[in-house]
């Protein structure tokens, strides 16, 4: 998965000494099974080990033949590796999901209209309820969007919203997604294989289904048509290529939604629309959803260097010939200096207190942050503002002194760049192991589409989960794993 | 569908096809080494010419030991033509392609590819050759297999279908002319009837020895053999039979697209005029003339495909 969360690494100093315990979300705190996984743990109780286990490999070998696999940063082109998938579903109460997905919807609501404010008239800068600085000197956010309007209004036609649980009552959004998330891919996949190897479970269980991602998303997307679309639009997904971490996702998700997965080289400006070569000539697009970062899309405005996206192609959107989704520039949205102000941001916007708090957050670039946050640089976590996939993070309670001593360096040299938060004792669900259920610790990233329409939740999401014991760090780029998500049905 | 997307249906199956190829050389090769240990050499040295690699190998190799020989047709990372690196190239296509193949014919892929990366870890030993050669064209089969049942007969189907055509009529011409020389009526007249050992390899490269046998019995003669891989057009790796599955598969895609194409044109003149025979008129004109004027068709004809249906901008 390329748009990854950094989170706490190695054993947390509260788990060694004892005196936190960790909430678990199928075993409470007395000893006895959370009402949510009543019925999965009658189940599993009833199960033979060696069956579960026999059924575990069968899925590796099911995620191999269809290539699940996602290609590591850094590592050598032709090293394709599994995300482990774990069998033991994460299970979530339909009341915590009721409560749960009105925060993530208030939360993407919020995202859109604050996108549309900084690209129009800037209204929360002149409230004095964001920086003004933090927005201009942004590299993520793009001059060229102002004044523009989107088709359909929508910035953000696919967000990803992270979420962590401390508690049985206590959720927190990590990060907000609304460039490019990834991982949906995984969430549908993750429910087909458990579907293909205990199918029994479903029909003692009652789950939501989350296998009509696909057709929302085309929906969502065809609601969104430019100006120019006549009939029935045609919507692409534009991918950098077979070598892209994520690319098993793009042909994935263009395979479901029956739309042709185009690279760069695919496409032109022909007559004032972005078309695709195919085998009997140009033929326009009118909806791009492209999983391609905004810097890539148009070598002739931004990047020059890039041969992902297509020469032009912002002249064309400009112009109203083509749907870009998510639209250029949403990632000053999601831009982790900015996280800190999202309950402003939800409240200047709603007129409503954010359901889902944030995660207490240090701003390294104001002083009186930065120098709490070096008197207790052992205990936080420190995250570049702009870093991704858990690379050149500190996680303080993991560190070794030296370690410390030069991250210390790093951000007294450049303190903006970073923002800090606490080790977070995030909740724990069992995964199955050869002595059986054994704790690990979860994140959630729920998927959510906005459209004219409105906003389409899929129920649940992609759940990761760090498969080493007493780790926090669930990403995929190091050694996360994931588990199939159920919402229960009413 | 894309220009690109058909492109890569068209090299995910020639590449198939070609390793498929490959592996009944090194068969064919492989027998005729073990039987006769004297002229291994002549013989590896024409598998690798019809393979297209001569020249590369002989630039970093001196001998034409079998296990050298095998080893850099399945294996050595040097050589973009080895099996596992053509199979690695299919795999990329059908990857690329991937929206256009059902689950099926992907798996099969994947799969093959999967297998053939672990059987090829190391230098195949000699006795586990026949097992791993085996294993690559059952693996092709799973994916012919795939392909025909499970796929739509749309565009990219038939895309699909004339790579594989394509790309194993180059390899009968070429095994041919490789050996013409064998076949030359000059050779059987002068009493030295043809060697048995040798056309048998012949028909074995193309799996067809048994086949021939049901049809001509135990008649060996250059003329038949040419006439059975070149003219006759129920022999599914013979000219005449590849060159009638191009016709038709380009014939679909016209159809398909209601547009008549210079390459549909060129694959319906290449069975009307140089498979209309009889035998006896291309060895008139020339055995080697004749295969040379084929390969340079056949190869015109990509290039024309490539063209019209836009593979590449």
């Amino acid at each position: 998965m390329d748009t990854v969360i950094a989170r706490g690494a190695g054993q947390c100093a509260a788990e060694r000494t004892g005196f936190i315990r960790f909430f678990d979300e199928m075993t409470s705190q007395e000893g006895g099974v959370r009402p949510p996984y009543r019925e999965y743990r009658d189940w599993f109780d009833g199960e033979d080990a060696t069956r579960i286990q026999h059924k575990t490999q069968q899925a590796e070998a099911f995620f191999r033949t269809i290539g699940i696999t996602f290609n590591v940063y850094g590592a050598d082109g032709g090293d394709e590796r599994l995300i482990p998938f774990d069998v033991v579903p994460r299970i979530i109460a339909a009341g915590e999901w009721r409560r749960l997905s009105r925060g993530i919807e208030q939360r993407v609501r919020a995202l859109n209209a604050f996108l549309h404010d900084i690209y129009h008239r800037q209204e929360i800068l002149r409230a004095g309820r964001v920086p003004t600085e933090l927005v201009a000197r942004n590299d993520a956010f793009l001059p060229m969007m102002m004044g523009m309007d989107p088709p359909g209004g929508v910035y953000t036609h696919i967000s990803g919203i992270d979420i962590v649980r401390t508690g049985p009552d206590e959720f927190y959004v990590l990060e907000d997604n609304a460039r490019t998330p990834s991982g949906v891919s995984y969430m549908l996949e993750n429910r087909e294989t458990m579907l293909q190897m205990f199918p029994e479970l479903f029909a003692k269980v009652a789950v939501r289904e989350v296998g009509d991602y696909p057709i929302n998303l085309l929906k969502s997307l065809s609601a969104c048509v430019p100006p120019m679309c006549g009939g029935t639009p045609t919507v692409a997904v534009l991918t950098p290529g077979i070598h892209n971490s994520a690319y098993f996702e793009h042909s994935f998700l263009a395979d479901q939604m029956g739309a042709e997965l185009v690279e760069g080289h695919d496409l032109r400006v022909v007559e004032g629309r972005i078309a695709m070569r195919t085998t009997q000539g140009y033929r326009p697009i009118d909806v791009l959803y492209r999983r391609v970062d905004d810097d890539f899309l148009d070598p002739l405005n931004f990047r020059p260097d890039s041969l992902l996206g297509v020469p032009g192609i912002w002249d064309v959107y400009r112009a109203g010939g083509i749907t870009i989704a998510n639209a250029p520039g949403t990632g000053i949205a999601d831009d982790k200096a900015l996280y800190s102000y999202m309950p402003d941001i939800i409240e200047f916007y709603t007129g409503e207190k954010a359901l889902l708090p944030n995660v207490p957050t240090w701003r390294c670039g104001e002083p009186g942050h930065l120098r709490e946050v070096l008197d207790r640089l052992p205990e936080l976590v420190v995250k570049e503002v702009h870093g991704s996939g858990g690379y050149g993070m500190l996680v303080g309670p993991a560190a070794s002194k030296t370690e410390i001593a030069a991250f210390r360096t790093k951000l007294e040299a450049n303190p903006a760049n970073y923002i800090a938060q606490p080790t977070l004792s995030l909740s724990t669900v069992p995964i199955f192991t050869k002595k059986g259920l054994a704790p690990r610790h979860v994140d959630l990233r729920p998927f959510v589409l906005m459209s004219p329409q409105g906003i389409t939740i899929t129920p649940g999401g992609l759940t990761r989960v760090a498969m080493t014991k007493g780790s926090l760090v669930v990403n995929s780029s190091q050694g996360g794993g994931t588990k199939d998500t159920w919402v229960l049905e009413d | 569908m894309l220009g690109k997307t058909a492109g890569s249906l068209f090299w995910m199956a020639r590449y198939l096809e070609r390793s498929e190829n490959t592996a009944r050389l090194i068969d064919a090769g492989f027998r005729i080494a073990l039987t006769r240990s004297a002229t291994a050499p002549a013989e590896w040295k024409s598998v690798l010419e019809t393979a297209g690699v001569a020249s590369a190998y002989a630039m970093t190799h001196q001998d034409f030991t079998s296990a050298r020989v095998v080893d850099y047709l399945l294996r050595d990372p040097a050589n973009p033509s080895s099996i596992l690196s053509i199979v690695k190239q299919a795999r990329d296509n059908a990857r690329t392609a991937r929206t256009y193949l059902t689950r099926e014919v992907w798996e099969a892929v994947n799969t093959g590819w999967m297998t053939l990366v672990a059987l090829l870890r190391r230098p195949v030993r000699e006795d586990d050759l026949p097992d791993v050669l085996a294993t690559i064209r059952r693996q092709n089969g799973q994916v012919r297999g795939a392909l025909t049942g499970t796929m739509l007969r749309n565009d990219g189907f038939h895309f699909a279908q004339l790579g594989t055509f394509l790309e194993r009529a180059d390899n009968t011409a070429r095994i041919l002319d490789v050996k013409y020389y064998l076949l030359l009526p000059s050779v059987a007249h002068i009493g030295s009837s043809i060697d048995n050992v040798q056309w048998e390899t012949i028909l074995r490269s193309v799996s067809a020895h048994r086949a021939y046998r049901w049809l001509y019995g135990a008649e060996i003669s250059a003329l038949k053999i040419a006439e059975f891989l070149i003219l006759y057009a129920q022999m599914p790796r013979s000219l005449a039979f590849c060159c009638e599955r191009m016709a038709e598969h380009l014939g679909q895609i016209q159809r398909i697209y209601a547009e008549e194409t210079e390459a549909g044109r060129m694959a319906t003149a290449l069975c009307r005029d140089r498979l209309a025979g009889p035998i006896q008129s291309i060895f008139d004109g020339g055995l080697h003339e004749y295969l040379r004027g084929f390969l340079a068709a056949n190869a015109a004809l990509a290039r024309q495909v490539e063209r019209d249906y836009r593979f590449v901008e």
